[in-house]
């Protein structure tokens, strides 16, 4: 495996406006990169969004958000896992869904 | 020329409603933060282009906000709100011990003197202090260490700390208030607190005259009189003439003394407004009329104010913080219903219209008088 992790990462479009980008992210990380590895780097990128992927006092994923890769739900996975080898090479994205909610 | 901007909070996002003195046409700008809750933004009294707002919502949490151009252009700032060592616990539904859990920020009450300097109620209910314009915030823990804090239990809306009023006379001074532990005052900068509920009666508390556990809505205070507070109580209206330590009932002739807001006259000290609910188990207004009622005598003596608001099949509630009043030479008062509509009254209260009719939810209205 490569020395550096490329993930791609899908946000929903909440939180893209929230930080004033559009569209999906890259991050250049340390092979094998974890969960927890992109959203600190998410959150050192966009400090605004700090704390809306994962609590900041729990540092736990937020209760409505899961997070999917390579047509999987990954959201009770470690955060600290590696992710997936299709993930780490950048074939596939890590999405951040929102809970379907409404009425 | 003066003119108001009417900074409203909304379960969709936030509206900005600006215009002269006259208050008669208006410029309608928003939705500011689209599809999330803002609970409540408002300005800087010594600094009007500051504004923080309290964005959130339940996928994403909480955020804050802060404008230094009047609600033009937004920057996020700092929203970790850390109970200062470790919170231990409050009562839950049900009497067991439950831990203290941030989950947003309810009221924003900037600094009287210092723009840099704003306050933030939040639930579980505790109050925090930025110094540096809402980049960081920590906690005067004092008010949530106050002794009764474990026995604090949560209204049907959550432990919230929706409440703060800031003493124009005195720095040290400010009041809170709780849902359902009640009313604080501290008089050394927020360092230590007292309960401030004599005289309130809550039929719903094993004590109905309890210290602590009373659902307070809101209290207002004018800022010519600081020692002088008005409450609107889950049930009654109330007056203290001294600055918190004994209250006294005044809803006198009132259709219904249940609801949230309450507010006083720009330059009437003894002239109030209440919206009657219902009760607290149909939370909109009685008889389908939405009638805001004013008392130029300090409470008792309630007359109905209708010309401008509908008068029937109306079903509207207005929630705590969805009031508030300009400093115009002819006071003007605003309010916002879960309907969506924002009322102006330019006279006093003696007649209304409709600034807007069909926002989302209204949860907060806050009024800046513009030199």
């Amino acid at each position: 495996m490569s020395a550096t992790a490329h993930i791609r990462l899908d946000l929903p479009v909440m939180l893209q406006t929230l930080a004033k980008f559009h569209g999906e992210l890259v991050f250049e990380l340390p092979a094998p990169a974890s969960m927890a590895a992109v959203l600190d780097a998410l959150e050192l990128r966009y400090p605004s969004l700090r704390g809306t992927v994962r609590d900041l006092n729990t540092r736990q994923r937020r209760a409505y958000l899961r997070f999917f890769a390579c047509m999987e739900d990954i959201s009770h996975r470690a955060l600290e896992e590696p992710l997936p080898p299709a993930v780490q090479q950048g074939r596939e994205p890590v999405l951040v869904i929102g809970a379907v909610a409404g009425g | 020329m003066s003119g108001v901007r009417v900074l409203v909070g909304t379960r969709k996002g936030a509206f900005i409603l600006s215009s002269d003195g006259k208050r008669k046409d208006w410029d309608v700008s928003g939705p500011f933060f689209a599809g999330w809750e803002i609970y409540h933004l408002k300005g800087s009294p010594v600094d009007p282009n500051r504004i923080y707002c309290s964005q959130s919502n339940s996928w994403f949490g909480q955020t804050m906000q802060r404008s230094d151009d009047g609600g033009k252009t937004w920057e996020a700032v700092g929203n970790h709100f850390a109970y200062d060592g470790v919170p231990g616990t409050h009562q839950w539904y049900d009497g067991t011990p439950h831990p203290w859990e941030f989950k947003r920020v309810w009221h924003i009450e900037p600094s009287l003197t210092n723009p840099d300097v704003a306050y933030a109620g939040i639930e579980d209910a505790a109050l925090f202090r930025t110094d540096d314009g809402g980049h960081t915030w920590a906690e005067l823990s004092g008010l949530r260490k106050h002794g009764s804090g474990p026995h604090w239990q949560p209204g049907a809306g959550g432990m919230c700390l929706h409440t703060i009023v800031l003493d124009p006379s005195d720095p040290q001074r400010m009041y809170i208030a709780i849902s359902a532990a009640g009313a604080f005052r501290t008089d050394d900068g927020g360092a230590t607190w007292k309960p401030i509920n004599k005289g309130l009666v809550s039929e719903f508390m094993p004590n109905p005259e309890g210290e602590v556990g009373h659902c307070v809505h809101h209290i207002a205070m004018h800022p010519s009189r600081p020692g002088v507070l008005f409450m609107q109580k889950h049930w009654d209206i109330m007056r203290s003439d001294n600055a918190g330590d004994q209250w006294h009932e005044v809803s006198g002739n009132l259709p219904t003394d249940f609801g949230f807001v309450i507010d006083v006259h720009a330059h009437e000290p003894e002239t109030l407004y209440v919206v009657p609910i219902k009760s607290d188990r149909e939370h909109f207004v009685p008889d389908g009329k939405l009638r805001v009622y004013r008392s130029r005598s300090g409470g008792n003596e309630w007359e109905p104010l209708t010309r401008g608001l509908p008068q029937e099949n109306c079903y509207v509630n207005v929630l705590r913080d969805a009031m508030a009043v300009d400093r115009l030479d002819d006071c003007g008062i605003y309010f916002g219903t879960s309907g969506g509509q924002v009322y102006c009254s330019p006279d006093g209260g003696d007649t209304w219209q409709a600034i807007v009719r069909d926002l989302p939810a209204v949860l907060s209205v806050e009024v800046q008088t513009l030199a």
